[in-house]
């Protein structure tokens, strides 16, 4: 069993406007993508996130051998309880979550 | 037939950009200088306190730079969502130190000003006639809610961008906008594809992050009747295919799809090749015109007032059990608010992070480690400041010397600074994640005209 950042070349994450989070995992190769999309689990996503499963959103982007999640946040950007006014630190959740 | 070409020196003015880029993106001769002035991606201060993110040094110096750019090659400057936020009176800032720098300049400009923000008993008007529609998620909205945001603004898209180009203005000066629209507006007057003029603007709308050196900050987007090449200017950045083709990723919940007024943009169908070393060419973008034209909402409303206070602990004790001594500090400093301040818990909002143990992911860290030393942000929200500063200094005192046990020596932990608290005045959320429905493009956006 390896990280999930040891297997890609890059994973970022970011608001998609106050509301959202999206997530982008750069495979780096057609290989890696295909092994990636197979092996990465949407519920162990969802848990790790701690989402409901319907809310995570999934793009498989062979053209660019990207997989995308998007979610709504739970907390809105700039809330008082926010803890990450840029959503860019929960990539690091997903890098270092066993593939 | 290249039907427009586009120079953006950078993602936002007041980040900076290469000179030596601006200049060979200059020889190129652009027809227009398109820059981006805000967003949303700092949170919602800006929006709900009417003021600028960056700094007005900062942002009079870099707009120097592009006012004589614009001088010199005698081109349209733009700049949208003034101020960060792009309220009215951001738009009347930007104009303020526009007008300082063409006097300094000696320069003669005529100035064009849009203005988005938009008046509380019209949107409680549009919300009765169900003309303001949730986006996802649903945000709760009411009469009342709408009364109690501080600014809203709608978000302009190209249509109301040309009206402002068509009055031949030297500069223009936009209140909220798309960032996208900043860019779309003259390749779509001119009669580029409009797949392309949208995509085009979303690849570039950041500037150089389309490329392999973001902080060089400009590039070069040429728009023509099928598409659009897109090019770095610095000799430092390059786009390659790759570069390119995240940058519909990045910021956008949907790797296809963008809304814009009037329509949205889908890039399914989008080809990307190298037509030369750094010139990435796209085509095959579609525009889906839609029947009706919504606008974008955003406002914002106080939430309260805040104080916080730091304390650093570095007794391994106190370090290896952080989280117990905060739980246990919590409840009792709860019961010392309702004795002392005769305030129950549902009236201010007490929250402890520790830095060094979960402070950024909180619930969701999975991982942990062995600090060596803790700090611990505790934050203070009321209704009002006076409440939150009294809260701030009834904490004090137990925050220094809290025991984890009751029968160990007193401890005193380490405060960074005096006055231990810090208030921070007022907080503000974002109240809306709606659309408004428009009879036309220019029903909510109004255009002045100042000449100097």
């Amino acid at each position: 069993m390896s990280k999930l950042a040891e297997n890609v070349s890059r994973i970022r994450s970011k608001n998609a406007g106050p509301f959202w989070i999206t997530i982008d995992i750069f495979c780096g190769s057609t290989e890696v993508y295909k092994d990636v999309c197979k092996r990465l689990n949407n519920s162990e996503v969802a848990d790790l996130l701690k989402i409901q499963g319907q809310d995570l959103k999934r793009f498989d982007i062979e053209k660019l051998n990207v997989i995308k999640f998007s979610f709504p946040r739970k907390i809105p950007q700039g809330d008082i309880l926010d803890r990450d006014m840029h959503g860019a630190q929960m990539a690091v959740l997903l890098s270092e979550m066993n593939l | 037939m290249i039907c427009s070409t586009v120079l953006v020196p950078s993602g936002v003015l007041g980040l900076g950009f290469d000179l030596k880029a601006l200049e060979n993106g200059l020889k190129r001769k652009p027809n227009i200088i398109s820059i981006d002035g805000g967003s949303t991606d700092s949170g919602p201060h800006s929006l709900g306190s009417n003021t600028s993110k960056y700094s007005r040094a900062a942002i009079k110096s870099e707009w120097k730079i592009l006012m004589q750019a614009r001088e010199a090659s005698n081109i349209p400057l733009l700049i949208g969502s003034c101020g960060t936020c792009g309220t009215d009176s951001m738009v009347d800032w930007m104009e303020e130190i526009t007008i300082e720098l063409a006097k300094e300049l000696k320069q003669s400009i005529k100035i064009a000003k849009l203005y988005c923000e938009q008046d509380k008993n019209f949107i409680k008007m549009s919300f009765k006639n169900h003309k303001v529609l949730p986006l996802e998620p649903s945000l709760k909205l009411d009469i009342d809610i709408i009364q109690d945001m501080k600014h809203i603004v709608a978000l302009a898209g190209a249509e109301q961008i040309q009206e402002c180009i068509k009055t031949g203005a030297d500069i223009i000066l936009a209140g909220r906008a798309t960032d996208t629209a900043l860019i779309s507006a003259l390749p779509l007057m001119n009669g580029a594809d409009p797949g392309g003029s949208w995509h085009g603007a979303k690849i570039a709308e950041c500037g150089a992050l389309c490329s392999n050196n973001p902080t060089s900050g400009v590039v070069l987007v040429e728009f023509d009747q099928t598409g659009f090449t897109v090019e770095a200017m610095s000799d430092k950045a390059l786009c390659t295919i790759e570069t390119v083709a995240a940058h519909m990723l990045y910021e956008n919940a949907d790797p296809f799809i963008l809304f814009e007024p009037g329509g949205y943009m889908d890039v399914t169908n989008a080809s990307y090749t190298i037509q030369e070393k750094g010139k990435v060419r796209v085509e095959g973008a579609n525009w889906i015109k839609s029947d009706r034209y919504n606008v974008k909402l955003e406002g914002a409303k106080i939430v309260g007032y805040q104080s916080t206070l730091l304390v650093l602990l570095r007794d391994r004790h106190y370090v290896e059990n952080s989280k117990t001594w905060i739980r246990n500090l919590s409840n009792f400093l709860e019961s010392q608010i309702q004795e002392k301040m005769a305030l129950d818990s549902s009236s201010y909002s007490l929250e402890f992070r520790l830095i060094g143990v979960n402070a950024v992911l909180g619930e969701l860290e999975t991982s942990s480690g062995n600090p060596v030393e803790v700090g611990v942000l505790c934050i203070v929200t009321s209704k009002t400041d006076t409440i939150s500063t009294e809260i701030a200094k009834l904490i004090n005192p137990f925050l220094l010397h809290y025991p984890l046990t009751d029968n160990e020596e007193l401890p005193t932990f380490a405060f960074p600074y005096s006055p231990v608290h810090s208030d921070r005045g007022c907080v503000y959320e974002f109240a809306l994640n709606h659309t408004l429905e428009l009879n036309n493009p220019m029903e909510v956006f109004r255009i002045k005209i100042s000449e100097v």
